[in-house]
């Protein structure tokens, strides 16, 4: 170790004048470095890394599901329960909900109060829709002995589906009280930050929907 | 030759720290080949790792104890907060350690590998294991007996366990013999084994189990050839017999149980445990009251 | 209407339990008693319970921590105890109850001792360090407090009202399935931390957006201190790891209510599922806990070593390196499986990979204390018996991950030695090096030096008596969790590990003399500057206790180690920087909704535990008014005049210029 490593410095040295490597320099502040962001980015950034969770949390029951898909415990297979064109007409329910989600979007940023709460209207009845599509299969499910209950696969199938149903329902409650709020507190900021969250939510559950529908159904039929 | 030295002179090093307990049994006195290798891996990857740890302890306390404010001696180097050259070192010798380690690692996992057959001319004696609440079914499929908590193997040969569970997990363990390996429901796991020299080693269950789980022992009577040819012929003579009844009955929970045998068995019973054919352990017999904690005396 | 509660469920047989319970209920009650008869009521209420300071919350968790680390120990005390009577014996613990106790020890250790205590540190400085007011959403942090607090509420409930899992701090299916597991001890667990999960998690995404959105003007990354970095990496897998234990639950508690087949016996249950899953979440909850607890390490050895901290962006990168390396080891948990060598292969290579950037730390620190001068106070003593137990701890660690070594020591005492020799040396010593380093900040009187380092040299001691005699038993073959053995040789190590936690009892013992003895003396132990240590980062440079908008003007940070720069041109000069222009500011305003939800989840909670299905609705659909109740009000802040900011700001100034001048007259005469 040769003494420019250790960089001896004189003796009795004041340690208040060195700093880190670069003897403290002092720099302005650069790009991004400009004190905390507005509120709405934060608000933003925090849903989304909320989702981000979210999306742990649902990729384990795709995990679980995936390592399950085979244990049928002699019980009925996907192929035998599925019924395809079904789910198809609950994805274009779902699909149609987020869209009318984002012209809700775009009727906030007029500030047009009548699209806005017409738009959301028709996204919480297209969820509506999609989420009694989805109890009644899982209502015929049950009736003809193929519950939860009966295999591995089934468990998993209505675990993940169940999770995201309930995503759906938890999703109308907010939308009816964000509904609510937007008629009585009209376009505040506040409001308008939890509108942009909602969107973030409902459109997440969209691409879940699309992943379950792909590996569940169109991969459970198949195999 | 001279790399064989330095391994043991390593090996030695790290064996002495360890070594006054040898004489406790344990892992730290195998009595089979792979008990043995198992831990000379130890030996040698704690060897490896002493190598830089020691220093490292030293120079940690040395540093600390020197530099401390009270002492005049020490120069006080308050700029003193990067070089390229010791960070340089300061990765490089724990990557050092960890390309070393990782070839034992690689090498270990694959030689030792619970699964793999041991070098022998002898054939593998057969022994199926099923783990209970809270006791050990072995069953010896060639000769059609079986016996619980105590199993009767040959020495100096190798022995072949192939594991299941009634119910819930455990994990089969002879600490002086070496590899360990978990016994679950609906699976089957494989070990191989071998004692060189007759004696009993105890065995136990190394995965929490419930209630009775700290009585969940048994012995592993390593005897001579004709030993064993004896014992299997008494034990043909009698004690019950384990059919699917039997085994339904043996499946209810009870704890410390003493060892005894059966005279014939299911020979269908192993794998039909595996296939689940037979029911799980039924647990706890009453619903919500903690187990009943009766103790077998057969 | 009570579901599956009856009077049976109270243990009136067990005498040990129910006796504990009475106590703690009683001293709880004669708490409350004294509170509302002293009238201290409404000030709990107003300055605590609803605060949403970040600084009050993290006293809050520390706190909860501290409770439950006693709560923990004690249980401790009783394990080995138990073994050292239960030789050849059944001791005075049956096995239902010692089952009970190592799993509680172990759930509330990891869960509610070290999880809050790292949480809570996390709290109190990381906002005080990036030079800003508060978290990024701080009625939420209040809400996860709370829901941390309700998890610990449940554990703590299952003493006096049924029972707890008896299957380990991980409810290792088929056993915690209702089949062999009928009883409310795995459902309390299971509730009890689904509820504080969500908690944590929340506390997760709060810590993530506050570090990476909300900084002092000029705090680029490379200019925060290695305590926000480690708790950032810590919130990043808090964010990736939480949810997978709170859907791993999840499945357990379908398969219980519901008779889902996710890990059962039948139906085409997997166990190995929940081992992987389990896992995936349980290795990076390791990481979780030793990150931050490196950070401090990081803020204390600097500190009392008088120098910045070594190799600084060394300690970035390994940090998350750690963090990322962490997601990809957790096979190592199950060598024993039969997975074959390849997967044991990767996985051993993998974890021992970990090691490095360890490595790496530890060595920075090391040469962080090259040419310092090191003080030693309490911090720093616990600082240097930190790295001296964590290299053991880690080789140790290291060896487990050589498969041929695990397949001998899995599940041994070996095993639980090692990892008590990482959390207790990392992470509970972190604890109280960072305890006692911001008492004075969060306070404004230090901590006593005599007691705590009495308290760091007993419990050091303790420490080693009671895990090397572990480390030994281990090799000998001794298994976890045994209630009773009988085999001789094992027996003296066992005793003299009783004795060790005797030891370390003393070592309580003083911590808790400490605090008292500083509070009686809290006048003499006054922090007056602010700057109780002659710190570096940000938080010595407000005043001690920091007012609740923590800077009257934020910083603009200019370098790395602001306050370092900012106090050496002080001294430089001879004066404190101008007087800023003070404006108004604004500050979040407390809220109920944190405790209010807390107390509905605690109701919910109990109820599923039961199967009491209405209070269940009741609890959900009270949470959620709550929820709607607070999302309608119209006002979220309120507003802290200019006049009075600058009162208070003044006061500190005073306090900075009288140091600066006694500085002065000391160093002249020189």
């Amino acid at each position: 170790m040769s003494t420019t490593i250790l960089g001896l410095p004189p003796a009795g040295i004041d340690p208040y004048r060195v700093g880190r490597m670069g003897g403290g320099r002092s720099e302005p502040p650069r790009r991004h470095e400009t004190g905390p962001a507005p509120k709405r980015i934060v608000v933003g950034y925090g849903f989304w890394i909320f989702l981000l969770s979210d999306i742990v949390m649902f990729s384990t029951f795709f995990a679980a599901h995936a390592v399950l898909r085979g244990a049928f415990a002699g019980g009925p297979t996907g192929r035998d329960l599925f019924n395809i064109p079904n789910v198809a007409v609950e994805t274009a329910l779902l699909l149609a909900s987020s869209f009318a989600c984002g012209l809700a979007a775009v009727a906030m940023e007029t500030r047009n109060m009548l699209w806005t709460q017409v738009m959301l209207l028709l996204t919480g009845l297209l969820g509506l829709g999609f989420l009694l599509i989805e109890v009644n299969e899982f209502a015929t499910l049950v009736a003809h002995g193929a519950g939860p209950d009966r295999s591995g696969f089934l468990s998993s199938f209505f675990a993940l589906v169940g999770c995201h149903g309930l995503h759906v329902t938890a999703g109308l409650l907010w939308l009816g009280t964000m509904m609510a709020q937007i008629f009585v507190k009209g376009f505040a900021p506040r409001v308008y930050r939890r509108m942009l969250c909602f969107n973030l939510f409902w459109h997440a559950l969209d691409i879940i929907w699309v992943a379950i529908f792909t590996f569940v159904y169109l991969y459970g039929v198949a195999a | 030759m001279e790399q064989g030295r330095r391994r043991t002179l390593r090996i030695a090093t790290a064996a002495s720290v360890l070594l006054p307990l040898a004489g406790c049994g344990g892992v730290l006195d195998p009595k089979g080949p792979i008990g043995s290798a198992n831990l000379q891996i130890l030996y040698g990857s704690l060897a490896i790792m002493l190598a830089i740890v020691v220093p490292t302890l030293i120079g940690a306390v040395v540093i600390a104890w020197w530099f401390r404010a009270s002492n005049p001696k020490a120069r006080y180097l308050p700029n003193f907060v990067f070089s390229g050259q010791i960070e340089m070192i300061v990765w490089s010798i724990p990557i050092m350690v960890i390309i070393l380690l990782g070839g034992v690692i690689w090498i270990g996992a694959h030689q030792l590998d619970p699964y793999q057959p041991l070098a022998s001319s002898a054939k593998p004696t057969e022994v199926q294991v099923v783990s209970l609440d809270w006791k050990w079914l072995f069953i010896y499929p060639e000769q059609g007996i079986a016996s619980v908590n105590e199993a009767v193997v040959p020495a100096g040969k190798p022995v072949h366990f192939s594991l299941t569970s009634a119910s819930v997990m455990n994990a089969f363990f002879v600490p002086q013999l070496g590899s360990m390996i978990y016994t679950m429901n609906g699976m089957q796991t494989q070990l191989y084994l071998q004692a060189d020299k007759p004696g009993d080693y105890d065995g136990r269950s190394t995965m929490f189990s419930g209630d009775g789980f700290a009585g969940m022992n048994f012995t592993l009577r390593a005897v001579s050839d004709s030993d064993f040819a004896n014992w299997v012929n008494s034990t043909k003579q009698n004690g019950p017999s384990l059919d699917r009844a039997g085994y339904e009955t043996l499946e209810r929970q009870s704890e410390n149980v003493r060892p005894f045998t059966y005279r014939e068995i299911d020979p269908a019973l192993f794998h039909a445990i595996i296939m689940q054919l037979v029911p799980p352990g039924p647990g706890p017999s009453d619903g919500s009251a903690p187990a009943v904690r009766s103790t077998s005396e057969k | 209407m009570l579901g599956k509660l009856t009077w049976a469920a109270i243990p009136f047989d067990q005498p040990i339990p129910l006796l504990a319970g009475a106590i703690v209920f009683a001293a709880l009650l004669a708490v409350i008693v004294w509170i509302i008869v002293k009238g201290h009521l409404p000030y709990l209420w107003n300055e605590w319970i609803t605060s949403v300071d970040h600084k009050r919350i993290g006293v809050m968790y520390v706190l909860l921590a501290l409770v439950m680390l006693v709560r923990g120990f004690i249980d401790a005390i009783m394990m080995r105890s138990q073994q050292a009577f239960a030789f050849h014996s059944q001791g005075y613990l049956p096995a239902e109850h010692f089952d009970q106790i190592f799993s509680a020890h172990g759930t509330i250790m990891i869960f509610f001792a070290a999880m809050p205590l790292v949480i809570g540190m996390m709290n109190f400085a990381v906002p005080l360090q990036l030079g800003v007011r508060d978290v990024a959403f701080p009625t939420l942090n209040s809400t996860s407090f709370w829901l941390t607090a309700t998890g610990a509420l449940l554990v703590n409930l299952s003493l006096v009202i049924g029972e707890f899992a008896k299957t380990g701090w991980l409810p290792y299916p088929p056993l915690s399935e209702l089949t062999y597991s009928p009883g409310v001890g795995v459902d309390y667990y299971i509730w009890a931390l689904q509820i504080s999960g969500v908690g944590t998690l929340l506390t997760g995404v709060n810590f993530v957006t506050t570090i990476l959105k909300i900084r002092a003007p000029g705090m680029g990354y490379l200019r925060m201190p290695v305590f926000c970095w480690t708790a950032l990496a810590s919130s990043l897998l808090i964010v990736a790891a939480f949810p997978v234990l709170t859907a791993t639950l999840a499945m357990v508690a379908l398969d219980r209510y519901l008779g889902f087949h996710f890990f059962t016996d039948t139906g085409g249950g997997n166990m190995m599922m929940f081992m992987n899953l389990i896992w995936a979440w349980g290795h990076p909850e390791v990481y979780i806990l030793v990150l931050p607890a490196f950070g401090v390490f990081s803020e204390v050895i600097s500190t009392f070593s008088g120098k910045p901290l070594f190799g600084y962006r060394s300690m970035v990168i390994a940090t998350m390196a750690i963090c990322i390396v962490s997601f990809t080891v957790w096979l190592h948990h199950f060598f024993t499986m039969g997975a074959g060598g390849d997967v044991n292969a990767v996985f051993g290579i993998s974890t021992s990979i970990i090691a490095v950037p360890t490595g790496v730390k530890m060595y920075n620190w090391i040469f962080t204390m090259y040419g310092g001068r090191v003080r030693y106070a309490t911090p720093m003593l616990w600082s240097v018996g930190f790295i001296v137990t964590f290299i053991i701890g880690g080789m140790t660690g290291v060896l487990l991950a050589v498969p041929p070594a695990d397949f001998m020591l899995h599940n041994s005492l070996f095993l639980v030695a090692h990892f008590h020799n990482v959390i207790i040396g990392g992470v509970l010593f972190a604890g109280f090096a960072g305890l006692t380093y911001w008492f004075p900040k969060a306070f404004g009187f230090r901590l006593d030096e005599t007691w705590g380092k009495r308290a760091f040299w007993f419990s050091i001691s303790g420490f080693y008596i009671v895990f090397i005699p572990l480390y030994v038993v281990g090799l000998m073959g001794m298994t976890r969790r045994m209630q009773h053995y009988d085999v001789a040789e094992w027996r003296p190590w066992i005793l003299i590990a009783a004795f060790g936690i005797i030891v370390m009892f003393c070592g309580m013992v003083c911590q808790i003399t400490q605090l008292v003895v500083s509070i009686r003396m809290r006048h003499e132990l006054r922090d007056e500057t602010g700057d109780a240590w002659d710190g570096r980062s940000l938080e010595w440079s407000t005043s001690s206790p920091p007012p609740a908008f923590n800077y009257a003007v934020l910083p603009d940070v200019r370098g790395e180690e602001p306050y370092w720069q900012i106090k050496g041109r002080a001294i430089e000069t001879q004066q404190l920087p101008d007087e800023p222009d003070y404006r108004a500011i604004e500050m979040p305003r407390n809220s109920p909704v944190g405790f209010i939800t807390a107390v509905f989840c605690t109701f919910t909670g109990f109820a599923l535990i039961w199967h009491i299905w209405w209070l269940v609705i009741v609890g959900l659909v009270a949470a959620y008014v709550t929820f709607v109740v607070f999302a309608w009000r119209n006002v979220e802040e309120f507003e802290i005049p200019a006049a009075e900011v600058a009162a208070i700001d003044r006061e500190r100034r005073l306090a900075r210029q009288a140091w600066l001048d006694a500085r002065a007259q000391v160093s002249e005469p020189a």
